[in-house]
């Protein structure tokens, strides 16, 4: 048979996941590698927190407020409560919300920027009007506006947390589609007599498809601190759930006589937020092609 | 026997924010079955944008008006729809550009199976895989291409691949824009010769857009004159070129590089107005 035949089609993740791949020794690649690491170690934690967490999250095991040390690594909480096993049990909460979150922003996002994009005119005109109102009012305060009214619950608190992520995805969906629908194979295709559908779907989608990865991990650092922000209010969460933001709001004003009870939910959301952003950061420097050339540019130079 | 397309006073006009642009004015253009019609003139006469005005490929601020006929089908009361499966099986458009006309993100293959099954949904693969591995072969471009992206192809590689592209359904009429402009010369009589070879073989006619009266002279049958929208002159490749009549076209016959060249200082009429006149 031809060679031809043997180079079969490649799926658009395919081909995103070789470009990453293939750039996986690189600085850029080696901050995702390290950044994919963390945030799998955590979710292998929250994932096994039954049988990881030294002791039951919401039972008094301790005189409160025991200094770290012993059977208590990270110490004891006000409530007599080891902290090391609610920061396992806790991870659980911000990482559902998150995926779901992030998800949701994505799911509605995209779409939207695809349609606003490729349609232009009034429908354009609105809907980025729309998004960036949205865009313009502080993330935080939009998600306690959307919490307080829709109430507690892991998906509910999603949803809010997904409002505010929403635009990230319809702004730059929807600037990208714009210049890549006047691109001349997008005319050639029109006068081949594709129909809208397909060359959206064909054509435009797979070359704005690669700023996806990266405003979902950026998204998904930024909604871990949001996450953290709604449930230090209080705000979302059933009472007894263990969870970082929320843990830190218990035990915050002990901070001058047990600092651990406060410190180490904060470390743990600094680390997921950190590594999620180097998930973002290196994926930025790996899909974005203009970045490539400006190293491959510089590394001409030297 | 009623010609292939015919356009009636076709005009096209954009809304800018300076006012309307009258690109093309009252346009009668005739294609007869299987012959090459000529369409010259100096850049941003309209020529090109007559070649679109034919498959409405608009952006929304033009206006179209007149009439096209395609067949004796008058295409302006085609729905979206149907004007959407005339193109690229009734009609079709080459470019000049054909290093930015193929989806850099696309095999060459998929490029033709997104083709056929756009006017064939319920194609089968292996089935469409041979029609382009047929019709590549008529532009004499190697099987092992399939499996290629765009950017490892040539230039001229990429514009015989527009055209096979464009032979897929088997076309009426070829609307041929500029098709060897960013070509160098070899490569641009390959192509012609390639064309013409094809219309032969495909009963095919072909609209060629050119500012290269070397082309039309050699390729056309018959030739139109553009000129600030109009159609300043037109008749039979041969005569006309032997005895224009037109001022603007022995201006423009003139300025053809001789080894003693006059040179035509012509003045490229604003759109923005619409014209009478001599033109």
């Amino acid at each position: 048979m031809t060679g031809w035949s043997a180079r079969g089609r490649t799926s658009l993740v395919g081909r995103l996941l070789g470009r990453f791949i293939s750039q996986s020794k690189t600085f850029a690649g080696i901050i995702v590698w390290v950044g994919i690491g963390i945030v799998l170690t955590i979710v292998v934690l929250a994932i096994f927190a039954p049988f990881l967490a030294p002791f039951d999250p919401n039972t008094k095991v301790a005189t409160e407020e025991t200094p770290p040390g012993g059977p208590f690594l990270m110490g004891t909480d006000r409530s007599g409560q080891d902290v090391l096993s609610r920061i396992i049990w806790g991870a659980r909460v911000p990482l559902a919300i998150v995926a779901v979150a992030t998800t949701i922003s994505l799911v509605i996002g995209l779409p939207i920027g695809l349609l606003s994009g490729f349609v232009g005119g009034r429908l354009d005109r609105i809907l980025v009007l729309v998004m960036d109102s949205i865009y313009a009012f502080p993330g935080l305060l939009l998600a306690i506006a959307i919490a307080a009214i829709i109430g507690r619950g892991v998906l509910n608190v999603s949803f809010a947390v997904a409002v505010v992520y929403i635009p990230t995805y319809f702004r730059v969906i929807r600037n990208h589609v714009a210049s890549v629908k006047q691109e001349p194979y997008v005319e050639a295709a029109v006068a081949l007599g594709m129909s809208k559908r397909r060359i959206i779907g064909r054509y435009v989608l797979p070359n704005v498809a690669q700023s996806v990865p990266v405003i979902f991990s950026v998204n998904a650092a930024d909604s871990v601190l949001t996450e953290a922000g709604l449930t230090f209010l209080g705000l979302g969460l059933p009472p007894g759930i263990p969870d970082w933001g929320f843990d830190i709001s218990l035990n915050w004003q002990r901070f001058d006589s047990a600092w651990w009870a406060t410190f180490y939910p904060g470390l743990f959301i600094l680390i997921l937020t950190t590594a999620l952003t180097f998930v973002g950061e290196g994926l930025n420097d790996i899909l974005n092609p203009l970045l490539r050339k400006k190293e491959y540019k510089a590394a001409a130079e030297t | 026997m009623t010609p292939l397309l015919q356009t009636k006073s076709l005009s096209v006009t954009f809304e800018t924010s300076e006012g309307l642009v009258h690109a093309v004015q009252d346009v009668d253009l005739t294609i007869e079955a299987g012959t090459t019609v000529g369409l010259v003139g100096e850049s941003g006469c309209g020529k090109s944008t007559l070649g679109r005005a034919i498959l409405r490929l608009f952006p929304e601020n033009a206006k179209v008006t007149g009439s096209v006929f395609f067949d004796g089908k008058d295409l302006s009361a085609l729905s979206a729809k149907e004007m959407r499966d005339l193109r690229g099986r009734n009609i079709a458009m080459i470019f000049q550009d054909p290093m930015t006309r193929l989806d850099p993100l696309m095999r060459i293959r998929d490029q033709f199976l997104e083709t056929i099954r756009a006017h064939d949904p319920t194609v089968e693969t292996r089935g469409a895989e041979q029609r382009a591995l047929k019709v590549l072969a008529d532009v004499r471009v190697p099987s092992d291409r399939m499996g290629m992206y765009p950017h490892e192809l040539s230039g001229g590689m990429r514009q015989r691949i527009m055209i096979a592209l464009c032979l897929l359904f088997n076309p009426a009429l070829l609307i041929a824009d500029e098709p060897t402009t960013a070509l160098d010369v070899i490569l641009e009589a390959q192509i012609l010769q390639l064309l013409q070879s094809i219309m032969g073989r495909y009963n095919m006619a072909v609209l060629l857009i050119t500012h290269n009266l070397g082309l039309v002279a050699e390729f056309a049958d018959r030739v139109s004159v553009m000129y600030a929208g109009h159609i300043a002159e037109e008749g039979a490749t041969v005569p006309l070129f032997r005895e224009p009549r037109h001022p603007y076209t022995q201006g423009l016959l003139r300025s053809v590089i001789d080894l003693d060249t006059e040179t035509l200082y012509s003045i490229l009429l604003s759109s923005l107005r619409k014209t009478d006149g001599c033109v």
